[in-house]
């Protein structure tokens, strides 16, 4: 990837945290189809278990919706029991997508950021 | 929705509530716009969290009257009227730990309004705790069999809704019932699709996930300055939807209002707690989005199209709620030069001190939060000349989880007494003790669930 930079995945993708019980899942949504392939490419499994490896999840899947040029993150075990037992002010871990987001990901030189 | 037989004009569906702490007066712009667009019609309020039916149940055991959404009178006060004169069905789970409870009280609303007598319908069934037996205590989680059980209910669908309403209810109060199921209900009642039609009873359920959670699907919690900026987000619209007989469906919003609906934040709301796309379970079916699509069809129309359903499964979930403790939670700000150091120090003090009163093994959770929380003026002058800055006010915060209220009382009174005895210029305690409850979930057999629905004077 000659040129290629490094950007925050908020700059190319939206995305929201839900929660059920101690699990976790985040949606990624590209802004630009053309930024899809980069995402199903870069935004894996195992970057987001590294991300989030502080949180101890004991599993991390992907669910790829390529109508949608959106992804799925399921992770458990990462709300400390979720919203009845965290001692997390956010015990839902709503604000989680934002952490998600800061993910570099390599932007082919070809290709603008959205944002 | 006048008559009971199959219709093929679409239902819109208006959502006036997306949980209980959600703004009383939302569903007023819906009300007007359905009334306006002249179709058959519909209201959905959800506002029963997991928690939430825990609590009401805390309060009915209190007072047997109680139990039902404290805000009920607030959500329906200002459209009631106009929905029973334009013949627009209200679905709501405000029911919580008491729909008949729920239903006196909106009869009482509709005198003191000076309506006719309503057709308040109830649908039973949720409760397993009070059918409590031997079979269900064998499904319970093991982690609640050592507790003391608050509440355990099961999700039902939306059968008994749909026959509530081809029965003529002017109003649907619900328990415990899966939250599409909300909008599903209405769909049923109106087209008379086949229970077996899963297709539809998918597209049906993925209209009420859409709606489910109010604004979150028109602009709410989605606005990020200079990246998704939302237009007048302050007035943000709740949701219609205009479900199709085929089963596809057109999202909008209440007409005048702010927000904003465009395939951003419907897919945002499409994937909001879902784990697998392809298998969303519900009571009535097993939705799959793998194949969905979005269209713009104009401003604030998105199109839905394009979800399958699968046979619906054998069991049934349901929450289970249990005492679980309390939570002990104290802050303290400190600001000026060293102050992220006197916080942390102010930390450690507290942990020393439990340990001394023998509260050692207590996991505690500590805090530093933010940039300004005491320095500023009540104004707020102080923000204009700081607006970006590296901290130097920060606030400690100390949480832990007790089994005993005397515990907690320890915690909170030794961050209270960090203002005489911890580092320099602490201030702007604030405490709190919070009763806990726990969940988990378990699943039952559908036929051991003895739903029904009746009409309640």
């Amino acid at each position: 990837m000659s040129g290629a930079r490094d950007i925050a995945l908020h700059r190319i993708a939206h995305g929201r945290t839900g929660d059920k019980g101690n699990r976790c899942s985040i949606s990624v949504i590209a802004f630009d189809p053309s930024h899809w392939s980069l995402l199903v490419e870069q935004v894996t499994e195992e970057r987001v278990l590294e991300l989030f490896s502080f949180r101890r999840p004991s599993s991390v899947r992907r669910y790829l919706l390529p109508r949608l040029h959106a992804m799925n993150f399921v992770l458990d075990d990462v709300l400390d029991g979720g919203v009845n037992g965290s001692l997390n002010l956010d015990s839902h871990g709503k604000s989680l997508s934002g952490l998600l987001l800061t993910l570099t990901v390599q932007l082919p030189s070809d290709l603008q950021e959205t944002t | 929705m006048a008559t009971h037989a199959a219709s093929r004009e679409p239902l819109n569906i208006g959502c006036g509530a997306g949980f209980s702490g959600d703004r009383w007066d939302a569903a007023v712009p819906v009300v007007r716009t359905l009334i306006a667009r002249g179709t058959p019609s519909v209201l959905m309020f959800e506002t029963l969290a997991e928690r939430t039916l825990a609590l009401a149940q805390l309060q009915r055991r209190q007072t047997p009257d109680a139990g039902w959404e404290p805000s009920l009178e607030r959500f329906l006060q200002p459209v009631l009227a106009d929905c029973v004169r334009h013949k627009i069905p209200i679905v709501g789970n405000f029911g919580a730990a008491n729909p008949p409870g729920a239903a006196a009280r909106i009869h009482e609303l509709a005198r003191a309004l000076g309506l006719p007598a309503l057709r308040v319908a109830i649908v039973e069934g949720d409760d397993l705790l009070a059918q409590r037996s031997e079979a269900l205590d064998r499904l319970l989680p093991a982690a609640s069999r050592e507790r003391k059980l608050v509440s355990v209910n099961v999700y039902l669908g939306a059968q008994q809704i749909a026959q509530a309403l081809r029965a003529g209810a002017d109003v649907v109060v619900t328990g415990r019932v899966a939250d599409p199921s909300l909008a599903l209900g209405p769909l049923l009642a109106h087209f008379d699709w086949d229970m077996t039609d899963w297709n539809r009873l998918a597209a049906g359920t993925m209209a009420g996930h859409i709606l489910e959670c109010g604004a979150q699907v028109t602009g709410g919690y989605f606005a990020d300055p200079g990246v998704k900026d939302v237009p007048d987000v302050a007035n943000v619209g709740f949701p219609i939807l205009e479900v199709h007989e085929d089963g596809r469906f057109v999202v909008s919003k209440a007409q005048d209002t702010g927000g904003c609906v465009d395939r951003r934040t419907v897919t945002e709301q499409l994937l909001y707690e879902i784990h697998d796309p392809a298998a969303y379970l519900t009571p009535d079916v097993v939705a799959d989005l793998s194949e969905a699509e979005l269209r713009l069809l104009g401003p604030d129309r998105v199109e839905v199209r394009g979800i399958l359903g699968h046979e619906r499964p054998a069991t049934l979930k349901a929450t289970v709620c249990y005492e679980g403790g309390w939570l002990a939670e104290g802050e303290i700000s400190y600001a000026g030069p060293n102050a992220v150091a006197r916080a942390k120090l102010a930390g450690d003090i507290v942990a020393q001190r439990l340990a001394h009163l023998g509260l050692g093994a207590l996991a505690l959770r500590r805090d530093l939060i933010g940039v300004g929380s005491i320095f500023a003026d009540d104004a707020g002058a102080w923000w204009a000349q700081h607006a970006s800055r590296e901290p130097e006010d920060v606030r400690l915060r100390i949480a832990a989880q007790v089994d005993e209220r005397a515990h907690a009382e320890l915690l909170t009174r030794e961050v209270t007494a960090l203002y005489t005895c911890g580092p320099a210029g602490g201030g702007g305690v604030r405490t709190s003790i919070t009763p806990r409850l726990a969940s988990d979930s378990c699943y039952v057999p559908r036929e051991d669930v003895r739903a029904g629905w009746r009409f309640v004077q």
